[in-house]
């Protein structure tokens, strides 16, 4: 093995120098021809976060672990606040200094998801859902799931998805039907979005409110969902406005009964014998529907569509 | 040349020996386990979370190769004294510096072939029987060939992190030439933030530094091209060729830098 001569490693270091003039000459052409698409809030969290920096050569797939945390965040306080939901020990959130089970840290990680990865579609529209449904079923912020659609919405203008989310969350959870046409009229306005967004923002402000416009969007919802989650969702609400409307016919038949023979209607066996119902009457899940001591029919806190929600048209009505 | 090549499968089938591939079980099983686990914990971001478990565990399981086998390339041959051996041998210093680290490329390139290869099976395996709707609600498709981009930026990436490791190993201890190296890849993710510098600093003196550092340091993070790759955005011909015309300048630089180390060192 022979060492080289003084002549041929000055040969190599000029040769060094001349790549790493090269090497300049690549990085420049990429930031200022090639350069990727980023996002300003791509540094909101990492910057004021230790942590950040553990995670920095694996941004997906930190953000996939913030998203399963999440989820499993979302779970676990749903199935804890639905079981002391009816806890007779437990004063209502309404009452309550602060609600028995929070979901604090539920905009915290869906934020922190979509820093990581601005892209994670998912990440903004189950976080929509989830942030927007009324307690026990979510925090009930609205607010915050119109913030976590807007920030997807900066990233991906072009998503009339988002917009149609936002839509919802101001006609379902706000009652603002203004704002809920308006959001469905700018998602229209993006090319490519469906034709039905136009006649969302049209109904929307001509029956605001009312359960038809409200099933409109939950079938167009149910319909253009691409995944398993979000047609479940649809479903169970609207088989919740077909269980309201079920309680209303059967309250109907039950006052009638209470006004012919004066006493209180507790039990469904009455009405059966006398053939007004052919049996006790099922949910649309398939749980029996009661009958409480004031003689009011309502739906089983066992059913999985209860709670039902507040309709649009009985609040802004009352 | 044939003694570069010589080098070079010998370093290979030390690899072989050393039981490195067995990597490629641990990845296979990382790889089949999630992919029952995540389809029920994800609301249906399975294939997405896969796509992203794949590239980073084959860029964090190269990384750890890469560094580790990388800094014992030239200085284990010195402190085992088998250096004597090869210098008894017609061979030139530089081919054994080039020789040693084409082997472990070599390794490095079975690897990612091969789990690449895994991920793509476990793909099809999770993509076989979806229906039409939720095949086309995907941000990309779920055999997507653009996976390959990524994949090659991450092989030339390791391919820079080896040159590193092997640099440090012509003239520094494994230890040193570890935290050496792994000090390069993290300075190499976070260069961006020097070319940024005047947003944060004042003194031109600094400014220009930090920009003269930039330039000077591996810029490591434009080859994670994984998020786009994922979610289905472009990524141009002309990038992948600039990003990889870059790597293998600064993987040239690093060798002859190394073997010039190399050539002027005294073994006595």
């Amino acid at each position: 093995m022979r060492r080289p001569s003084r002549a041929s490693v000055f040969s190599g270091l000029a040769v060094v120098a001349g790549l790493f003039a090269l090497a300049v000459w690549l990085q420049t052409l990429r930031d200022g021809r090639y350069a990727l698409e980023t996002s300003d809030e791509e540094t909101l969290y990492l910057s004021q976060r230790a942590t950040g920096r553990v995670i920095f050569t694996q941004r997906p797939l930190a953000s996939d672990l913030y998203w399963i945390r999440a989820i499993q965040y979302y779970g676990s306080r749903t199935k804890d606040a639905k079981e002391r939901f009816d806890d007779a020990l437990d004063p209502p959130p309404a009452l309550a200094e602060k609600a028995p089970v929070t979901f604090d840290l539920l905009y915290p990680l869906l934020d922190i998801t979509t820093t990581l990865d601005p892209r994670f579609n998912i990440a903004y529209r189950f976080g929509a859902i989830f942030l927007s449904e009324t307690y026990p079923h979510g925090p009930g912020r609205p607010d915050q799931a119109v913030a976590l659609l807007e920030k997807g919405l900066a990233v991906m203008p072009d998503k009339w998805q988002y917009w149609q989310d936002i839509g919802f969350v101001y006609y379902w959870n706000v009652h603002d039907y203004a704002k809920a046409a308006d959001a469905f009229k700018r998602g229209a306005a993006i090319t490519g979005a469906p034709w039905w967004m136009q006649s969302l923002a049209a109904s929307t402000l001509a029956r605001g409110g009312d359960r038809s416009a409200s099933r409109l969007l939950w079938q167009q919802m149910y319909d253009s969902a691409n995944n398993d989650y979000a047609r479940n969702a649809a479903r169970t609400k609207l088989q919740q406005l077909d269980a309201i409307e079920i309680i209303e016919r059967l309250q109907q038949v039950v006052d009638e009964i209470v006004r012919r023979t004066g006493g209180q209607v507790t039990d469904w066996r009455p009405l059966i014998r006398a053939g007004t119902i052919r049996g006790i009457p099922l949910d649309p899940a398939g749980v029996p529907y009661e009958l409480s001591s004031s003689s009011r029919v309502q739906l089983s806190s066992h059913s999985p569509l209860f709670p039902l929600p507040i309709e649009p048209g009985s609040r802004s009505g009352a | 040349m044939r003694s570069l090549g010589w080098i070079a499968m010998n370093g290979f089938r030390e690899s072989v020996r050393d039981k490195v591939l067995y990597n490629l079980v641990a990845f296979a099983i990382l790889l089949m386990g999630t992919s029952y686990v995540l389809g029920q914990l994800t609301a249906g971001q399975d294939l997405k979370i896969m796509k992203d478990l794949g590239l980073s565990a084959m860029s964090i399981f190269g990384l750890f190769m890469a560094v580790f086998i990388g800094i014992g390339l030239v200085s284990k041959e010195v402190e085992r004294r088998s250096i004597y051996n090869l210098m008894a041998k017609p061979i030139r210093r530089y081919e054994v510096v080039l020789g040693k680290y084409a082997g472990l490329v070599l390794t490095l390139a079975v690897n990612v072939t091969i789990m690449t290869a895994a991920l793509y099976l476990v793909l099809a395996y999770v993509g076989w029987g979806e229906n039409e709707s939720a095949r086309a609600a995907r941000e990309a498709p779920t055999l997507d060939p653009a996976l390959l981009k990524a994949v090659v930026l991450i092989l030339v990436q390791l391919m820079v992190v080896t040159a590193i490791a092997t640099f440090f190993s012509t003239f520094s201890t494994p230890i040193l030439s570890a935290a050496l190296t792994f000090g390069f890849y993290v300075a190499g993710y976070f260069s961006a933030d020097l070319r940024n510098f005047d947003q944060v600093v004042d003194a031109k003196a600094v400014q220009w530094g930090a920009r003269a550092l930039y330039y000077v340091l591996p810029n490591l993070a434009p080859f994670d091209v994984t998020a786009q790759v994922v979610h289905g955005l472009p990524v141009s011909a002309g990038y992948m060729a600039v990003t990889i015309g870059y790597g293998l300048v600064y993987i040239a630089i690093l060798l002859i830098g190394g073997a010039l180390i190399f050539a002027r060192r005294d073994f006595k």
